[in-house]
């Protein structure tokens, strides 16, 4: 294999716009790059800070958040919230030494499947383009590569 | 404990993995995935690993089942296709190998791995990393209960248009109350409008009165004309709902319908609503002579009495007493299980393409005035006329798609314009012997008997010119032009500009949502499209309910549609309610939020987050309290507390989390590893 950097992205997409984006993306065979992997929150509102820093932490070279559009969302509102989260966070992580480009919001519908995918493209190669974030040490457990969350050490 | 058992918490957890036929085995290699699962996730709780060529199968679910009896599993995993397909049926087999159906988990490797992906190995990784977040996140999964709620026996429907009153009707035949909400002095909506319904062209009121008349008689029906919904608070099952009367000056039990009030009182009032500004209506009136309820409101802002202080011909001439001019708005609450909103659709505002010269130019019409002008009853006395009121036209030209498909308008098609122009063909036709001309970009006629009808309007000799209008002017140009209003197009199958002089030119607008169906909507939690229309729970296969339980949409509120449509969703709506009212209580996700009272410092942060207004405050305790049956699990107020005090069963931080963890735990390719920056 390449020793092109190769990112892992975890994306946090709500349940009723946004997952559904991806199931037709799917349905439609609509092709992505494959370092983002997707779980599903109930909504965008629910992204607690701590999951984008979890995820860091465990080694994601950056976090997609995925939401209903503004006007859209399932539960009224609550994507503003997301908005509003995450930009907050940005400034956070930033000021702890990590491009706030890592974290990135993206509004889509369940019918936006072909969009989606060309933002989880546009954003791989964004990922790309920082390159690795290496914010916690890497060892290689069991012939599998693991990331051993080690956050005590993490440079401030 | 021993090592192992502590690693995986005693865990026995079944991963599955699904070749979907091809679809997945295909791209992922299933058998290796499944072997995997069972070696290097042992460590970690996964005591079987399978693979199935369709695990969705009875073969597949029994699988499962018999794991569960057979290895005591405690968890599941299936990894196969989207959980919005398959989630149902995995639970279903979970719990009926004895486990609590909520211990199943479910990593899409089909939507989101081998459909849009190509590269085998790489493929097979990263479902390897899909399924490692799922058992990651199974084990942190509890047993759930869904929890019921008792449904109060009344239904309350919001907009007495031909949806509100299908619905009403259906529940009240039932046997069941109702009660019909409707802003104005008569229920019947826009269809009380007009002359003739395509494709068939019979009556509108022929069909319409009827169904008014049942309604206002109907036993089981409360009719609440001239009010509004005020305020909505509970939940399904159990909504309190404040609805004010407004003043209409007049006493129902007294009245008889007489008219002589309208027939004496002195100020005449141009109709802007029923009439569509093309007639008069009295100060004291009922929008049409078949109005439903048959009681007159007086217009206090027209009413001389109100006005000046002196005039009250009408209480004067009222034969049983019947005016009160001290009347006052009047406010109610009343006790509902489960609510249809059926407020109908607005016209799109023709003024806004100032260039089609409506509003300017006195003999451009918009649809809803063709309407009034065609019908019998109407202020032309079903003449088709010139604004002069005389006038028959010779030409008219009838332009589709007026704030439709129109990138600066609206988007959207509003699907019965093209019908209703053709109509409107037939009409002039018939009753003029005009030549007609229809300006359209596409004819859409795909419902029963609708494209045999525009056959009929071609074997007419109506003339079609394929194009979007530029403009219609009454600057003339030409020989001919003069006096007239002249269509400016582009003809796009002849591939040329014309301008063709008419007499008339009819605006066929475009649906649009009620100027406030956004606050209607906040009112009763739920949620509008970017265009404005209230979005269904799901737009094919839950077309009239909503996110929120209990409330239900039907006929133009939900999109534009023709009678025929509206009147199906009014009744599946009904259908919808009845089977709740029928079962008498209802389970509910017990996907909710709960607040630790133990960790809330009561610092109040999450009480204004919760967009159902689940969360208050309790001022004795000092602590907030989620009422679970409003909270639908967003998880919002869970990811707001500062104290953490708020978990979300089905979706607690620790499933979250958990779940990242192993999504992570593998990676696609070893990564050069560079010195942090
Ligand atoms: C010019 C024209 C011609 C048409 N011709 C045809 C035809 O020939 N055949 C056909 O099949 N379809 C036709 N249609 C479509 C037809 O009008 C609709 O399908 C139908 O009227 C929709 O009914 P509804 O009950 O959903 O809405 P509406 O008829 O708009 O009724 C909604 C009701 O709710 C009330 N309301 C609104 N908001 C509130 C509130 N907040 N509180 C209380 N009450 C409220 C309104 O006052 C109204 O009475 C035509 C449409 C137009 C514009
Ligand atoms: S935010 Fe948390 S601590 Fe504050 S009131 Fe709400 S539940 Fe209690
Ligand atoms: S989870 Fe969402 S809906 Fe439930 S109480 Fe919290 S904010 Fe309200
Ligand atoms: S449900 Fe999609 S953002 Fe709220």
């Amino acid at each position: 294999m390449t020793n092109e950097f190769d990112p892992v992205i975890i994306g946090f997409t709500c349940n009723w716009c946004s997952y559904r984006a991806a199931d037709m993306a799917g349905t439609a065979r609509i092709k992505y790059p494959h370092n983002v992997r997707l779980m599903r929150l109930m909504c965008s509102g629910r992204l607690d800070p701590t999951f984008v820093l979890k995820a860091l932490a465990g080694g994601a070279d950056g976090v997609l958040l995925t939401g209903c559009h503004p006007g859209e969302c399932h539960y009224l509102e609550q994507n503003y919230k997301a908005l509003r989260r995450v930009k907050l966070l940005k400034r956070t992580i930033a000021a702890m030494g990590i491009e706030p480009e890592r974290v990135k919001l993206v509004w889509a519908s369940a019918a936006e499947g072909t969009f989606l995918a060309k933002e989880i493209g546009v954003f791989v190669e964004e990922i790309k383009a920082l390159g690795p974030l290496n914010w916690p040490q890497r060892a290689g457990i069991n012939g599998i590569p693991v990331h051993q969350p080690e956050i005590e050490e993490v440079p401030a | 404990m021993t090592g192992e058992e502590a690693q995986t918490n005693g865990h026995r957890i079944g991963v599955y993995v699904c070749h979907c036929g091809t679809n997945i085995a295909g791209v992922v290699d299933v058998e290796h995935v499944s072997e995997w699962a069972k070696d290097a996730l042992g460590d970690r709780g996964v005591v079987v690993g399978k693979d199935y060529k369709f695990m969705c199968s009875d073969l597949g679910q029994e699988l499962i089942q018999k794991d569960i009896e057979r290895e005591g599993l405690d968890r599941v995993v299936v990894a196969a296709c989207s959980p919005h397909l398959h989630e149902k049926t995995f639970r279903n087999a979970t719990e009926r190998g004895g486990l609590n159906p909520y211990l199943c988990e479910m990593a899409s490797i089909r939507e989101q791995v081998s459909w849009v992906h190509t590269n085998k190995a790489i493929a097979t990784e990263k479902a390897k990393a899909m399924i490692s977040g799922a058992v990651e996140r199974v084990k942190e999964h509890e047993s759930l209960e869904p929890f019921r709620v008792p449904i109060e026996e009344a239904t309350l429907i919001v907009g007495g248009g031909i949806a509100g009153i299908q619905s009403a009707l259906e529940i009240a035949n039932a046997g069941h109350p109702v009660y019909l909400v409707e802003r104005e002095p008569s229920i019947g909506g826009h269809m009380a409008q007009f002359d003739k319904t395509f494709p068939t062209l019979d009556c509108s009121a022929c069909i319409l009165t009827p169904r008014m008349s049942e309604v206002g008689v109907h036993p089981n029906i409360e009719l609440l004309t001239w009010s509004e919904v005020e305020k909505v608070e509970g939940y399904v099952g159990n909504f309190a709902v404040t609805i004010r009367k407004k003043a209409s000056y007049v006493i129902n039990e007294d009245c008889t319908g007489c008219g002589i009030c309208w027939q004496k009182c002195p100020k005449k009032v141009i109709d802007d609503k029923f009439e569509v500004g093309l007639g008069y209506r009295k100060a004291i009136y009922t929008p049409f002579e078949q109005a439903v309820p048959k009681y007159p409101v007086i217009d206090h802002d027209n009413c001389t009495y109100f006005e000046k202080g002196s005039c009250k011909a009408c209480e004067k001439f009222c034969p049983t007493e019947a005016i009160n001019f001290e009347d006052e708005d009047e406010v109610i609450t009343v006790n509902v299980g489960n609510i249809v909103l059926a407020t109908g659709y607005d016209l799109f505002d023709a003024r806004r393409i100032p260039q089609y010269g409506y509003g300017r130019l006195a003999n451009v019409f918009t649809s809803l005035e063709f309407e009034r002008m065609t019908n019998a009853a109407g202020p032309t006395d079903g003449d088709i006329v010139l604004r002069d009121g005389v006038t028959a036209p010779k030409s008219v030209g009838i332009v589709h798609c007026v704030g439709s498909r129109d990138r600066n308008f609206n988007n959207y098609c509003s699907s019965i314009c093209c019908m209703q122009s053709l109509k409107f063909a037939h009409l002039v036709h018939e009753r003029t012997g005009a030549e007609v001309f229809n300006f359209y970009i596409d004819i859409r006629t795909p419902a029963k008997e609708y494209d045999e009808f525009y056959q009929r309007v071609l074997d007419e000799g109506t003339r079609f010119v394929r194009g979007r209008v530029a403009e219609v002017t009454d600057a003339a140009r030409l020989p001919g032009e003069e006096g007239k209003l002249i269509v400016q197009v582009e003809d796009t199958l002849a591939g040329q500009q014309r301008r063709i002089p008419v007499d008339m030119v009819i605006l066929s607008a475009a649906l649009e949502p009620r100027t406030d169906a956004y606050e209607t909507a906040k009112k009763f939690g739920i949620a509008c499209s970017a265009n404005g229309w209230f979005t269904e729970k799901h737009p094919k296969l839950d077309p009239v309910a909503t996110m929120t339980e209990g409330v239900f949409i039907a006929g133009c509120s939900t999109g534009p549609k023709d009678i025929p449509a509206t009147v199906s969703q009014g009744s599946a709506a009904a259908a919808r309610i009845l089977s709740y009212i029928e079962m008498g209580e209802l389970a509910l996700e017990p996907v909710r939020a709960t607040v630790i009272a133990e960790q809330c410092s009561g610092c109040r942060i999450c009480n204004d987050l919760c967009p159902f207004n689940a969360i208050s405050y309790d001022a004795e305790t000092e602590l907030s309290e989620i009422n679970i049956a409003l909270c639908q699990g967003c998880g919002t107020c869970v990811a707001a507390c500062p104290a953490g005090a708020i978990t979300g069963t089905g979706f607690s931080n620790e499933q979250v989390l958990a779940q990242i963890e192993g999504l992570l735990m593998l990676n696609v390719e070893p990564q050069p590893v560079a010195e942090p920056a």
